[in-house]
């Protein structure tokens, strides 16, 4: 069987900080993805990134991205692609396919960086052809290259549907509405003002009532929302639109750490079940890391720190660092973490982030 | 509908080289994009029917999480094309149900 000193489980903004990290430290990494090209989730996001300059703020993620992919190969990271892995056995086999074919390496350490995937929202004509993730319009529009409708309603107005909604621009459609349950913009006031000044209507305490259509989206009805989040009678407006997008949050991948076996904890705030770790990152098994959206929905930014965290966390533990440099190493990179885990958003992840860590210190359940 | 010119991407150069097979019509795309981006800009948003009630689907992630669009392509079913990259003479089916295994040729 073949073996690696470090395999890393997803390709994308955490999983390559991490692997950097790692090469770096002198240790020998092996990066496996499923998909056909590295950077995960990175290179929709053509947007310039937050933060201050030590994150690269300003800078457009799938730039950033090109600079990952080009530091793992100045620095001989192993990558495996087309390699969706399957299972954790025990002493950290990997079983993965390639080719069709089963296969299987054998590492001493391993780091979860599998992401997340987009929430569905249940309403009568959900399943219809054209209604779809908001990630994966974004896909489709800065990655593909090609436009998923024409006349597009967006669901949600956190950071994701905000930004998307204005890609959706920029790639030509007609962005007709933009609807948020809550009585408030989710994400940030910069993105809504942005897409509001394109003439995007914006309607606050409204919900999707249905979507209609034969064969794929020929309208949606929505309705208003009162202070329970019940709809209002008489309220309901019919939207001529092609295309549903669906905005309403994340939830991390973890289904490898639950076959590994990590203990987890349920934080709403965070996406759901997210594996119990520590400020190394590492779970309740010992040499088994996480990092990136897996360990609680954040942005490209965050997770490449927390991949760095990882990494040299990992490098520590083989001896590659000793434990002093691997200190002041790690503070740095908490340091640009707390940093970016600030203002109203941040600060509620950040909270609940030091919640979770303290349950591996004995703390109480999160409730 | 492709998006050829775009504010922050540029022009998008690549050319129309590969042609698919969509249910018997010749359709054109490019070599290496996924195959539900090429549907999707020949205007195509059925991919496959639900198994019991016969309904349609078609990309809902993109990503190869949902398996919602999957088809049969070159006689295998439950192929994720958002994930399949187009070759050129590609066969492709919408898929009725969980689709058939059928020897191409």
């Amino acid at each position: 069987m073949k073996k690696t000193q470090v395999a890393i489980i997803g390709a994308g903004p955490a999983g390559l900080a991490a692997a950097i990290e790692i090469a770096r430290a002198g240790g020998e990494v092996t990066l496996l993805d499923e998909n056909h090209k590295p950077g995960g989730q990175l290179f929709k996001q053509i947007h310039k990134f937050f933060g201050s300059g030590e994150h690269r703020a300003g800078i457009r993620g799938f730039k950033i991205g090109e600079q990952l992919l080009e530091d793992t190969e100045k620095l001989g990271v192993n990558v495996l692609l087309d390699s969706p892995v399957y299972s954790i056995f025990e002493d950290f086999v990997i079983g993965y396919t390639h080719d069709g074919r089963e296969k299987a390496i054998q590492a001493e350490r391993i780091i979860l960086a599998t992401g997340a995937s987009e929430n569905a929202l249940a309403f009568p004509g959900c399943t219809l052809p054209g209604v779809m993730g908001a990630g994966a319009a974004q896909t489709m529009i800065n990655v593909h290259r090609v436009l998923p409708g024409k006349k597009i309603i967006m669901v949600g107005s956190g950071n994701v549907g905000l930004i998307v909604s204005y890609q959706l621009l920029q790639a030509g459609a007609d962005v007709v509405a933009l609807i948020e349950a809550a009585p408030e913009i989710g994400g940030y006031g910069v993105h809504a003002s942005k897409i509001r000044r394109a003439g995007v209507a914006i309607y606050t305490s409204h919900t999707i009532q249905e979507v209609i259509g034969e064969d794929s989206v020929e309208g949606a009805v929505i309705v208003g929302l009162d202070e329970e989040w019940r709809p209002i009678k008489g309220t309901e407006k019919f939207i001529e639109v092609d295309t549903v997008c669906i905005a309403v949050g994340l939830s991390p991948l973890a289904e490898l750490a639950w076959l590994a076996g990590c203990e987890f904890a349920f934080v709403p705030s965070l996406g759901g079940h997210i594996p119990k770790h520590d400020r190394n990152m590492e779970t309740t098994i010992k040499g088994l890391y996480v990092a990136g959206d897996l360990t609680g929905i954040e942005e490209a930014s965050s997770a490449m720190e927390e991949g760095r965290l990882a990494g040299i966390a990992c490098a520590e533990s083989l001896g590659l660092y000793s434990e002093e440099k691997a200190r002041h190493l790690k503070e740095k990179v908490w340091a640009r973490l707390d940093a970016l885990r600030t203002g109203p958003f941040g600060e509620r992840r950040r909270d609940a982030k030091r919640k979770l860590m303290d349950l591996m210190e004995g703390g109480a359940d999160i409730g | 509908m492709r998006v050829k010119h775009h504010p922050i991407l540029g022009e998008d150069r690549r050319k129309e080289d590969a042609t698919i097979i969509v249910d018997g019509r010749k359709i054109k795309a490019i070599a290496g994009e996924p195959i539900a981006a090429a549907l999707m800009a020949a205007g195509i948003r059925v991919f496959r029917k639900t198994p019991k009630k016969n309904q349609p689907r078609g990309v809902f992630c993109a990503i190869g999480r949902c398996t919602d669009c999957v088809m049969t392509v070159n006689g295998i079913p439950n192929v994720r094309t958002c994930v399949t990259p187009v070759e050129d003479g590609m066969v492709i089916e919408t898929q009725n149900g969980l689709g058939k295994w059928r020897e191409i040729r």
